[in-house]
């Protein structure tokens, strides 16, 4: 798949491949996205705004520049200060993140300055690259900071530096993603207003994406990481009438599947704060979501592993063909697959296959890894 | 087309205005002068969770320890690059909005000056702080609304505006204008997204005693002039009424 480099989020000539539950695929423009919602869907999208959380700055101890990659959070306490962080030696975006330089060693108690922000390690996890950190500021203090001297996390696919509007959805609300939610960048004021039109809900949780690479191939194979999120009340009720209904639950981003099915407790979500620690992936029963609205993902990613959920990977396989012959973009600001879980999945037998994708055997040196 | 218009009215229960917007968190525009300072320290008082942005950082970091529960931010909103670093601090320090007031105002050029002889860049320096600094930060804090609005909470924009949108008065181009544009912007804001919860109310708060009035107007007679304080609480009742009035969202 070709790498959408232009932070563009909703470009005229975006398209969707849509998978239904018979397996057919389709390749549709983006715009007819519209068309695809049916009276009586509910679909549920991630609202967090995205914290420019890539932090320039000197390892104090060492004197050596680095890069901080903020990377997660215990909870969505509002008072917290603890970071889980990825460090980079020196240099930026634009190197690719599996050849950026490894940061200075890194012990408990050091002393890190990014910019106007100060933080010490409080100790690492488990890999040296992979540390908790603890701001010295006021809360305040600590949204100023990251609003004048934090930049929004960006990969070498994209060539510009990234502006805050880029990475915020049209819905962006609550400042706790890492990362972007890119899904959300399909959605625009216009789609979320005719979907009332068209009889149909629009409801959002709030989830704490995170990293989608780290550049080390050990520290990767453990992401997605631990991410708090939180599930209204007003959102939990119309989902769990929804189902009862049998209506459709469409999922605008993993992000969002992860959340609703770890909330979910023999079908029915509960609202309120908690922390996501599972992974969606061949062997998930889907209780919820009935369909995924996400970005083109290359196989070897957590995403990608997150399809097998809904497909089986002959359907799987079929549809990586067609978007690489349709020449589909990939990446945060790329086009979209709609797509349903099917039939054929559905009848797998439940007794699992623990084994790796057949087709991960092609995997690209260059993963896309993008949250979506 | 039903238009939103507001009377004002003066004098209200303070204590129940305390429960209300107790439970309320609001940012305001332009918040170290006259109408905004005032709309801080009532809001304040009010026991509203309050973060205001100005331009320069001497009367943000002396209004913020003077009114409690607020949060002084330094962003000039006619610049587009600080409008979303501004949003972020904005819901990162309150957790979330259910009002955004834009109030920070630009009069064009002093002395006021007839159109013919008003610079374009005065003119479009009025526009950027009148009209796009409103229209960004509202972009930028529509997630956050709309969010309130999903959960049943208040979910508001107030757009100060004046007679001067509605009165075409001879060298008060650059301002009118500007405010005329707001003031239509926000009508259409309001046609476009009332179904989601979503309410956008224009105020005119009247020719208040305050240095942007001193700058517009030197010799106008100060004690017929409103003070800034008693447009606040005018506009802060009228926040109330909009928000538990038969056209509210709840």
């Amino acid at each position: 798949m070709i790498a959408a480099n232009a932070p563009v989020q909703r470009s005229p000539h975006a398209k969707v491949m849509v998978v239904d539950p018979t397996g057919q695929i389709r390749d549709l423009p983006r715009a007819a996205l519209i068309d695809l919602i049916q009276p009586g869907d509910l679909v549920v999208a991630n609202d967090a705004a995205t914290i420019p959380a890539s932090l320039s700055g000197v390892h104090l101890p060492s004197q050596r520049p680095i890069e901080v990659r903020l990377a997660g959070v215990p909870s969505l306490d509002p008072d917290n200060r603890e970071f889980s962080a990825v460090v980079f030696g020196e240099g930026d975006f634009r190197t690719r993140t599996e050849d950026r330089p490894r940061p200075p060693s890194l012990a408990e108690g050091d002393q890190l300055q990014m910019g106007p922000l100060s933080a010490k390690i409080l100790h690492l996890l488990d890999h040296p690259r992979l540390v908790l950190l603890k701001f010295d500021h006021s809360r305040d203090e600590l949204w100023a900071g990251l609003a004048h001297h934090g930049r929004p996390i960006q990969y070498s696919h994209l060539p510009l530096p990234l502006s805050l509007w880029d990475v915020w959805t049209p819905i962006a609300g609550p400042p706790v993603a890492f990362e972007p939610p890119s899904a959300g960048f399909a959605l625009s004021w216009q789609l979320v207003t005719e979907m009332r039109v068209a009889g149909a809900q629009f409801k959002t949780i709030t989830h704490a994406a995170g990293l989608s690479s780290t550049g080390d191939p050990e520290l990767d194979k453990r992401l997605p990481f631990d991410e708090p999120y939180r599930v209204p009340q007003t959102t939990a009720d119309p989902i769990n009438q929804a189902k009862s209904s049998s209506k459709r639950i469409i999922a605008v981003g993993t992000t969002v599947v992860r959340v609703l099915e770890h909330a979910a407790h023999e079908g029915k979500i509960a609202a309120g704060e908690n922390l996501a620690t599972e992974r969606i992936g061949v062997t998930t029963q889907l209780q919820v979501v009935d369909t995924l609205l996400s970005g083109t993902h290359e196989p070897g990613t957590s995403h990608y592993e997150l399809l097998r959920a809904f497909l089986t990977d002959a359907e799987l396989e079929r549809l990586t063909t067609e978007l690489n012959m349709r020449e589909y973009r990939t990446h945060e600001f790329g086009d979209s697959v709609l797509v349903s879980r099917t039939f054929n999945k559905l009848a797998e037998p439940h007794t699992v296959r623990q084994t790796e994708c057949p087709f991960l055997l092609q995997t690209s040196a260059y993963r896309s890894g993008r949250r979506g | 087309m039903e238009t939103e218009t507001l009377e004002t009215r003066t004098g209200s229960d303070v204590t129940s205005h305390d429960v209300f917007f107790g439970q309320l968190r609001i940012a305001v525009t332009g918040g170290t002068s006259g109408l905004g300072l005032a709309l801080v320290r009532e809001l304040s008082a009010r026991g509203a969770r309050v973060a205001f942005l100005a331009r320069h950082a001497e009367p943000v970091a002396k209004v913020e320890p003077e009114n409690k529960n607020t949060h002084g931010i330094v962003a000039d909103v006619s610049d587009k690059d600080a409008i979303y670093p501004a949003a972020l601090q904005i819901v990162g320090q309150l957790g979330g909005l259910e009002i955004l007031i834009n109030n920070a105002s630009d009069l064009g050029p002093a002395p006021l000056a007839l159109l013919a002889d008003t610079n374009c860049e005065d003119l479009e320096k009025t526009i950027a702080t009148n009209v796009l600094g409103p229209f960004r930060l509202t972009k930028a804090l529509l997630g956050a609304l709309s969010a309130s609005a999903r959960e049943g909470r208040a979910a508001l924009v107030v757009n100060i505006s004046s007679d001067a949108a509605v009165t075409p008065y001879p060298k008060w181009g650059a301002y009118g204008a500007s405010k005329a544009a707001l003031r239509h912007l926000t009508e259409i804001w309001n046609q476009e997204l009332s179904v989601e919860g979503l309410r956008f109310l224009s105020f005119d708060p009247g020719d208040m005693d305050t240095p942007m009035h001193a700058l517009a107007v030197p010799d106008a007679d100060r004690t017929t002039l409103k003070t800034a304080e008693a447009a606040a609480r005018e506009l802060i009742t009228a926040i109330e009424i909009a928000l538990t009035g038969p056209h509210s969202s709840k």
